[in-house]
């Protein structure tokens, strides 16, 4: 068995994911630890332009498997593919983002090549020949430490924001083409169409800063003003899950057990009220900003910074002065 | 059409967990344990599936002997079987193990559709369903938010949320699709059905009645700890221009996003 550790690439549009670009981070201190080397593989239709970008992030070597099948993304096509790719060359570690291509993926490709297998990872090392991770349970009432001994591949599914993205190195990384054989008979789904849903700002994973709005908030329209200040700080939007219920804004807005789980540098909750089920989806963050009128809300006991009062008061003057504050920094 | 679901038995989220001493799991005593929360979602796919089509919705678990109580929820809703395997063997299953497990049961039924929830609230994992399918070698669909089964009943249509948008997705049945939550609303027991539910034999088997040796875990659990504890921070009350100056001296100077 190898000791290599690869990196499976996702990407939009000609560019990595951010989430990605995390794993090659991660990656770089699991390839120390096993003595190999860091492969990042880049999947698709069209790759080479991404297969560029991933070089020069500390990657060793990159394999682009170039092939019409690959895009758009499906699970057969994919784990025919990858696979094929693992048998050939034993790996000894896959890291995938959790995403709903990852999470769709790599249980499929555990199951087929016999890989251990640990999802929703906030860490992950290698420590004498074993994977070891650590993950929430419990609704992050719990955090586990998992360990996957034994031989052949492991494969970790890490959540997003749990890693730095490093600056380009300097050198690039070679780019070898992958050779892909795969027929279209092997892809029994058919996607029919990717609707984008259009959100003018960054995707809630990936935000360093997600405003989050509550019941508190009213109605649909009220969120205008946590867009504005989402803007103003270059961060996305969230709610918990009475706004969804109630239509104001889509399901992906949904942070906790049932909806998202994520971890920016700054949270700011305005009129949520902290029940545990939210807490599970954004606990995690750097730092929680909390603003409620009530001085008893449960939010305010993981708050970094509590605000007692009225949202509608505060937030749209806050907008203002984050905007003054980013004009005469 | 002959559905089947697959049903897990987990604590019930609203109760605060409490960690053994030694952190290898958690107590177990005065807890209580409801079918996990989108497996609520995978029944109610498979009752309205039956209610289209015709046929049978037949329930799977595999836990201990209290997850029959899980069982008895989904009859209550309306299934018409449930199988429990159970065996002091399967309690280091992984999730690997469990799919294993579930497919060895699922290939002997007759089935067009296996429903999952998306995750289990307890381990997270979201491993069963694609593991499942890879175990019984048919497609998938994780993450399902709409469901259409066409008239022939041979192919269904999803709506998968992914990031930034909606993935639609044609399977050809046999397949396993894996629910969100946003896919449907749950219905309550009836109370004629809770009666049935409770009149309606649960089929038992071992692992041996399976076909199976001991699992093999490859993901075993070293440790489980408290999360870190956050502390409340920080109060500020009062005149909401000075609450505005606090928060963006506090975004620039701790947060550092300004
Ligand atoms: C199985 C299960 C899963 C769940 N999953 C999730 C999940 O994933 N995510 C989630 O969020 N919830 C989830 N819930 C629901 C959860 O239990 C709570 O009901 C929900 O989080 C409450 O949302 P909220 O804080 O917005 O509303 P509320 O609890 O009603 O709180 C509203 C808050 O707004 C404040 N407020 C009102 N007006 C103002 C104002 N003008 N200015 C400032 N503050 C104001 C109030 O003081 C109050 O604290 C789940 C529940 C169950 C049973
Ligand atoms: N022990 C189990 N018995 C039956 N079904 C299960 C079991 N564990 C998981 N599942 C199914 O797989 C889904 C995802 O679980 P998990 O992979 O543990 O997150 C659940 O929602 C169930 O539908």
């Amino acid at each position: 068995m190898g000791a290599d550790v690869w990196v499976l690439v996702e990407h939009s549009q000609g560019s990595p994911k951010r989430i990605s670009l995390e794993l090659l981070t991660c990656g770089r201190d699991l390839a120390r630890a096993t003595g190999g080397r860091l492969v990042a593989v880049v999947p698709g239709a069209g790759v080479q332009p991404v297969a560029r970008a991933v070089a020069s992030r500390g990657a060793d070597v990159v394999y682009a498997a170039d092939h019409p099948l690959l895009e758009p993304y499906t699970t057969d096509g994919y784990t025919t593919v990858l696979a094929d790719a693992v048998r050939e060359e034993e790996p000894a570690v896959l890291l995938v983002g959790s995403t709903a291509q990852g999470r769709d993926l790599a249980p499929r490709l555990a199951a087929r090549l016999e890989a251990g297998i640990v999802t929703d990872c906030t860490s992950v090392a290698v420590q004498d020949g074993a994977l070891v991770a650590t993950r929430p349970m419990y609704t992050r009432k719990a955090i586990a430490t998992v360990r996957v001994d034994g031989g052949g591949l492991r494969i970790a599914v890490v959540l997003p924001a749990m890693y730095p993205v490093a600056p380009p190195a300097e050198r690039a990384a070679e780019v070898r083409p992958w050779p892909v054989r795969l027929e279209a008979a092997a892809i029994r789904t058919q996607v029919q169409e990717i609707r984008a849903l259009s959100r003018d700002t960054v995707p809630l994973v990936e935000a360093d800063v997600v405003v989050s709005g509550g019941r508190g908030l009213r109605g649909p329209e009220n969120f205008a003003l946590l867009d504005e200040l989402a803007r103003a700080l270059g961060g996305a939007v969230g709610s918990s899950r009475p706004p969804v219920d109630s239509g104001w804004v889509p399901h992906d807005y949904e942070i906790g057990q049932t909806g998202k789980t994520v971890s920016p540098q700054v949270y700011i909750a305005c009129g949520i009220s902290g029940a545990p089920q939210h807490l599970a989806g954004m606990s995690g963050s750097k730092y929680i900003i909390a603003i409620n009128k009530d001085p008893n809300a449960p939010i305010f006991q993981v708050a970094d910074l509590g605000v007692v009062g009225d949202l509608f008061e505060i937030v749209p003057k806050l907008s203002q002065a984050v905007r003054a504050a980013k004009a005469s920094p | 059409m002959h559905i089947v679901v697959c049903v897990k038995q987990v604590p019930d989220t609203e109760a605060p967990i409490r960690i053994r001493p030694d952190g290898t799991g958690i107590e177990e005593s005065g807890l209580s344990f409801v079918m996990n929360y989108y497996d609520e979602h995978a029944t109610e796919a498979g009752l309205r599936l039956r209610e289209q089509f015709g046929g049978t919705v037949t329930l799977v678990s595999v836990g201990p002997e209290r997850a029959r109580e899980a069982l008895r929820t989904g009859l209550a809703m309306g299934a018409d079987e449930a199988i429990l395997v159970t065996d002091p063997q399967l309690d280091r299953a992984d999730p690997v193990g469990v799919a294993r497990v579930l497919a060895a049961v699922i290939r002997t039924l007759p089935y067009d559709v296996v429903l999952c929830g998306k995750i289990s609230t307890d381990d997270n994992a979201g491993i069963v369903g694609p593991a499942l399918a890879e175990y019984l070698g048919v497609p998938q669909a994780t993450a399902v938010a709409r469901l259409e089964v066409d008239a022939a009943g041979s192919r269904a249509l999803v709506h998968r949320e992914v990031e930034g948008g909606v993935e639609v997705l044609s399977v050809p049945l046999p397949a396993v699709l894996t629910v969100e939550r946003s896919l449907n609303e749950p219905r309550y027991p009836s109370l004629p059905g809770i009666m049935k539910a409770k009149r309606t034999p649960i089929r038992t088997l071992t692992l041996a009645e399976v076909g199976l040796a001991a699992p093999a875990p490859r993901a075993v659990l070293a440790r489980l700890e408290s999360p870190p504890a956050r502390r409340a921070g920080r109060i500020v009350q009062g005149d909401a221009d000075d609450a505005v100056r606090e928060i963006v001296r506090f975004l620039r100077e701790q947060a550092r996003v300004l």
